[in-house]
């Protein structure tokens, strides 16, 4: 399958190659498509089965996950990073295929640079939300399996996009991703508020990812929390959810209301 | 198209470009065009060429807007200076679609003089014939920038820079006579310095302003005219001042 390189072509505008002469808008990158059938689709669907969500308040952007991976249902890995460090000031999370999330975001990466370089300044959370979502967009039907959420800090001030591997781009303040996020949701759009310190966020978040891996299968492991603020992005924990439940939820010794006594004889 | 494959822009032993140093000549005998960027304000002034009598004026637009922020004029081939503001003005629309950002004057002119390197080394294909002045703002810091491209594919940024017929003497004038100016003090500036070459009167030149709240303005002939007449009018009183030296007693 012919990867897409055009974040190597050194002089390449955002798609396309470099080598024509009589342009029009230049085109993705086009090779046959693959059609694809419903059992295709079937075959490859990921539950993204997993717990992620972001929120901007007032200091900035709050980005958490779970650490679970799945197959169905076996527990294939409880350390899975989810959150990726795509440069110093934006994150992206990850549900869905895990390679596509990790292979597209590092390319993300490598394309944010480049942008850097080439124009002396940081891209904007707009425009990587955009380059990404353009590239899964002319992916799409191809069987990719991304939910992402572009987070980061720019010019213009805090940033949090939602995309997807249908293509589609959203703009917002608060999102969760995956098998867990209506868990999360209950529990984030509760305890929202803008105004809200970088602690209280935290803390919300934690709470979000915990309640969604209570009583989702596909979600668990470590609840990561990652902070963004105007300096860039700062891991602010990585708990258990097993240690959070105790936390939350101490058991209390409760008093003997019967006991058990020996009885004597037969 | 075997035919068409071969560079007509080769190297000479002597290392070089002869069919880029033509189009320059091309570029020495086009119109005059002058750029100055002030500290709110950028101005670009074309020479015209005198009226044409049956032709219709108003078409005729030498200074051209490539996106609300971005003005282009150049000296050279006019046919393929449309050629290239038309592309110019794709990438300016597809910068916005794929990053939602206006571009920068920057990546514009980078986007320019790389299209006219890329016609110094394909197949089949000549050099454009013509230097460009690129104005404008950055979108988001507001700074005024001028740069200039040329056959060859380089540019530069400038302070104040002229092109075409008479580049050389327009570029002595500003290097003397530049300073940070701003607003109307800017204008006057590039037209002096285009006045130095070309016969005075708002028929003969073409003047556009830009600001970054108001974009790109087209001065009418009617205010050229009233300012080239303040410049006339402080030319003479500077020769009267040297002319009558104060009496000592």
């Amino acid at each position: 399958m012919k990867l897409d390189t055009s974040g190597l072509e050194s002089t390449s505008p955002f798609f396309g190659s470099g080598d024509e002469l009589c342009p029009e808008l230049s085109a993705a990158p086009s090779f046959s498509l693959p059609l694809s059938t419903d059992d295709t689709k079937a075959t490859l669907k990921h539950a993204k089965g997993t717990t992620t969500l972001a929120f901007i308040f007032k200091e900035g952007v709050m980005v958490a996950a779970d650490s679970r991976a799945s197959m169905g249902g076996y527990i294939s890995s409880q350390s899975v990073k989810k959150i990726i460090e795509i440069n110093p000031y934006m994150l992206g999370t990850m549900a869905g295929g895990a390679a596509d999330c990790q292979f597209w975001h590092r390319n993300l990466g490598i394309k944010c640079r480049l942008h850097e370089l080439a124009n002396k300044r940081r891209i904007s959370v707009t425009g990587a939300s955009k380059l990404l979502a353009n590239i899964l967009y002319s992916y799409r039907g191809m069987g990719l399996s991304v939910g992402t959420m572009i987070a980061g800090w720019d010019e213009t001030g805090p940033g949090l996009y939602y995309v997807d591997s249908e293509g589609g781009r959203l703009k917002g303040t608060r999102f969760s991703v995956g098998s867990g996020s209506p868990y999360a949701y209950g529990v984030l759009d509760s305890g929202y508020k803008f105004d809200m310190s970088i602690e209280e966020a935290a803390e919300l978040a934690r709470r979000a990812i915990y309640h969604a891996t209570f009583r989702d299968a596909a979600s668990g492991g470590v609840a990561s929390v990652y902070y963004v603020g105007p300096n860039g992005w700062k891991k602010l924990s990585g708990d258990d959810v097993g240690e959070l439940h105790y936390h939350y939820y101490p058991v209390t010794p409760s008093t003997v209301e019967q006991e058990m006594a020996e009885v004597a004889g037969a | 198209m075997a035919r068409y494959d071969r560079a007509i822009t080769v190297f000479s032993p002597d290392g070089h470009l002869f069919q880029v140093e033509y189009a320059l000549e091309a570029v020495r005998k086009g119109n005059a065009a002058v750029g100055v960027r002030g500290t709110d304000i950028v101005v670009l002034g074309v020479e015209k060429k005198s009226a044409v009598k049956l032709q219709d004026s108003r078409m005729v637009r030498k200074i051209v807007s490539l996106d609300n922020h971005i003005a282009l004029a150049c000296a050279g081939l006019k046919a393929d200076a449309r050629v290239l503001v038309n592309r110019a003005r794709i990438e300016c629309q597809s910068h916005r679609l794929t990053v939602e950002d206006p571009v920068t004057v920057e990546y514009i002119t980078r986007y320019i003089a790389g299209l006219q390197q890329k016609y110094t080394q394909s197949g089949g294909v000549r050099p454009f014939g013509l230097s460009t002045l690129i104005v404008g703002f950055d979108p988001y810091t507001g700074v005024p920038s001028l740069y200039q491209t040329d056959p060859s594919g380089t540019f530069s940024a400038w302070k104040a820079n002229a092109t075409g017929r008479n580049s050389n003497s327009i570029r002595e004038f500003l290097e003397k006579n530049y300073k940070e100016t701003s607003g109307q003090e800017t204008v006057k500036l590039a037209i002096r310095a285009l006045l130095e070459v070309v016969e005075s009167g708002g028929k003969n030149i073409e003047v556009a302003v830009m600001t970054r709240e108001h974009g790109l303005r087209q001065l009418e002939e009617a205010e050229i005219d009233a300012i080239v007449s303040e410049i006339e009018a402080e030319k003479a009183a500077a020769e009267a001042a040297k002319k009558a030296p104060p009496k000592e007693t």
